[in-house]
């Protein structure tokens, strides 16, 4: 096996980037990522990016945003239409697999020219549930009470989570949402999805991450301290709903369990818990103790990026350890209806 | 630049007819008759909706049973308004609902008032629709078993002696308000001009057209705007003779064509008009065929076709290059200004 580090990262969101194509807004990104480890395009052994079709209302939407690479000559390039800590998973497959020793991964999102909550209900069952077009918050609702009425967590508990990612948030410039609330002052909020509150549902964001991977001596040659990925996986559960226990998530903790997250001392843990609802079952599912530093940036709670909020996690981890804010971490990503899909990596400074 | 950048409504739809195979088509055959079935798994346990195959085994399952039409709510959310999409004319309280006799729930509605007369635990049955056609929007919703609702199971019917339901309808209409973005937008504001403009690479000084704010080639954002004039020459053209259903205003047969503008290092899409469609050839001069001035508008249909204009037709030096950026690079081209060799030579 190669060890392969991250070396590079860039990221934006925002409420809304209403006047930029997405390779309009992609383009800066690309470009801070690579220039701050000295690199071009040129230089890159693959390249693999993430981005739904859906958020864009257009098919093969991520074949415009290739041009913010430069593909003349043309690259060794592959997208997902997941998000991009799924392409970063293809990268580091594609790195231990040839000689390579440098990948390049992207993702971006932007739901604000459609609704994600309606956007979202294509996903479901197209035979059984997508033709109802239940919201998609509703249907994390569902998850939600079944959370609370089995008294694996309380609306207090809830609250506590939502009121520390807004106070994480309050010192994240790339947060959405980051003014700070009491507990008190969540509780006090009328529900939006019963029995949900808004500040239980991660702030729906435009925007996008890039980052460049090396591997072992290219990566130190690269930057002061390369975070390696020194465990990576990612499983899924099954998609009908009523099919699984909604509690729970067996799918992350197997993820956990094999990336080596459940097993080792951790510093922090960035999760891309798009609900307050899904911290609960992930803190749980990834053996997370009380002395991790859960989402410090505020976490998906706090900028909801669809197609980037996972990637951004592995960006927000690196950099903490990077600067020496702790040594070892774990990121996380999700996709799909209720936690289905899990991907957890354990990130280690040099 | 002066204007806002554009945005535009964008309405997606897939009219999807979908296959549903015999355990999903038995399914909703039932429900057209108003009868429920689960399907039972190797271990004894049903579940409704029934699947193909066990999601825990993935063995294939076809042994359908009839089921309950009340059940118990094991989950509820209140979704708030009411979405344009959704089949209900009330907000609802969606739920998981596992009915008598199966041992997984099923997502559907509770058509009730509002949330203070959902509980976990109560009992519901199912309201079905009036006009049924084997869908899962056959059942209307379900509502608190107490509720008058017609008339109940009719257990007399025997599906294997009506009409299989074999295809379903799941049409998606999806709503955006689409941009192009910076760069597209200052293009489509200079077609009311009846100006045609490309974007500019910094480092290779190549012309692109319509411009994207992007040069594929350097993988960076354009260093500018550039006038070119509506006159070029056909790269590469066809004919169409077979009509489009979408496009009742493109009648065969019609010419499109691939026009490199003087000036600019790629070619875009254009129809060839106002001449023979079999005198069109590699190399031949075309001029933009505008729309009159009191119908301009702030798009690219102002460009109505391209028509001969009669100059020598274009001598095209390198054959090899023709599609790959900077092929307008002919011996005609360059005496006009044109990218020069030296530029094209950095590709």
């Amino acid at each position: 096996m190669k060890d392969v580090a991250i070396v590079s990262f860039a990221q934006r969101q925002e409420a809304q980037i209403p006047n930029e194509s997405e390779v309009e807004m992609m383009i800066p990104l690309m470009e801070q990522a690579k220039s701050a480890v000295g690199l071009s395009q040129k230089d890159m052994g693959f390249t693999c990016s993430g981005s739904s079709d859906f958020l864009a209302g257009q098919a093969f939407s991520f074949v415009m945003t290739i041009d913010g690479t430069g593909p003349v000559p043309p690259i060794s390039e592959s997208h997902v239409e997941q998000d991009g800590a799924w392409a970063l998973y293809e990268a580091w497959v594609k790195l231990q697999c040839e000689d390579i020793d440098t990948a390049f991964v992207y993702s971006y999102g932007k739901s604000s020219p459609g609704s994600l909550r309606d956007v979202l209900a294509t996903q479901l069952d197209p035979y059984y549930v997508a033709p109802l077009w239940p919201d998609a918050y509703a249907v994390e609702g569902l998850a939600a009470r079944m959370l609370l009425e089995s008294g694996k967590v309380s609306e207090q508990q809830l609250a506590e989570i939502a009121s520390r990612s807004r106070l994480n948030a309050s010192t994240n410039p790339h947060a959405v949402r980051n003014e700070k609330k009491s507990v008190e002052e969540i509780l006090a909020e009328p529900y939006s999805a019963d029995p949900l509150r808004p500040s239980d549902i991660g702030a729906i964001a435009d925007g996008g991450a890039a980052m460049v991977l090396a591997a072992g001596d290219r990566a130190r040659s690269l930057c002061e301290r390369p975070v390696w990925i020194r465990g990576i996986d990612h499983r899924s559960d099954a998609h009908t709903l009523g099919a699984r226990d909604l509690t729970s998530s067996m799918s992350a903790t197997i993820a956990a369990e094999k990336s080596g997250a459940r097993a080792d001392r951790i510093d922090l843990a960035e999760l891309a818990a798009p609900f307050t609802t899904s911290e609960a079952v992930l803190t749980e599912a990834l053996g997370l103790g009380d002395g991790v530093d859960v989402n410090p940036s505020g976490g998906a709670l706090a900028a909801n990026t669809m197609m980037a909020a996972g990637l951004v996690r592995f960006g927000e981890v690196f950099q903490r350890i990077a600067r020496g804010d702790g040594d070892r971490g774990v990121a996380h990503a999700a996709s799909g209806p209720c936690l289905q899909q899990n991907l957890v990596a354990v990130l280690e400074g040099e | 630049m002066p204007e806002e950048v554009l945005q535009a409504p964008l309405v997606l739809e897939y009219p999807f007819t979908r296959t549903t195979g015999p355990v999903v088509g038995r399914f909703l055959t039932g429900l057209r008759e108003r009868v429920v079935l689960g399907v039972k798994r190797a271990d004894g346990t049903v579940m409704c909706p029934p699947l193909e195959y066990d999601p825990a085994n993935a063995s294939a399952l076809d042994e359908m049973v009839e089921v309950g039409q009340s059940g118990v709510v094991v989950s509820w959310s209140w979704g708030g308004p009411r979405r344009e999409q959704q089949p209900f004319d009330q907000p609802v309280a969606w739920a998981l609902i596992q009915l008598d006799g199966t041992d997984t729930p099923m997502l559907h509605a509770v058509l009730v008032g509002g949330p203070e007369q959902m509980s976990t635990g109560m009992r519901v049955q199912i309201k079905w629709r009036e006009e049924r056609e084997g869908h899962i929007t056959d059942i209307c919703g379900f509502v608190p078993e107490s509720d008058e609702t017609g008339p109940k199971a009719s257990a007399t019917v025997d599906l294997d002696s009506v009409e299989a339901v074999e295809s379903v309808r799941t049409p998606i209409r999806l709503n955006y308000s689409y941009t192009p973005g910076r760069a597209l937008s200052e293009y489509l504001y200079a077609m009311k001009d009846k100006r045609i403009i490309g974007d500019r690479c910094g480092d290779t000084g190549q012309v692109f057209v319509p411009p994207r704010g992007v040069s594929p080639v350097a993988g960076k954002a354009t260093t500018g705007m550039v006038d070119l004039p509506d006159v070029g020459y056909v790269e590469s053209f066809n004919i169409t003779r077979v009509p489009i259903a979408a496009r009742p205003d493109l009648q065969p047969p019609y010419c499109s064509a691939w026009i490199v503008l003087d000036g600019a290092s790629v070619g875009f899409m254009g129809l060839v008009i106002n001449c023979e469609l079999e005198s069109v050839r590699l190399g031949m001069r075309v001029r933009a065929v505008w729309k009159p001035d009191e119908e301009l508008g702030i798009s690219a249909t102002n460009i109505l076709g391209w028509e001969p204009t009669g100059e020598p037709d274009e001598v095209i030096a390198d054959i090899e290059r023709i599609g790959r950026v900077g092929a307008q690079q002919t011996r005609r081209g360059a005496e006009r200004g044109g990218v020069d060799s030296q530029q094209r030579g950095a590709l």
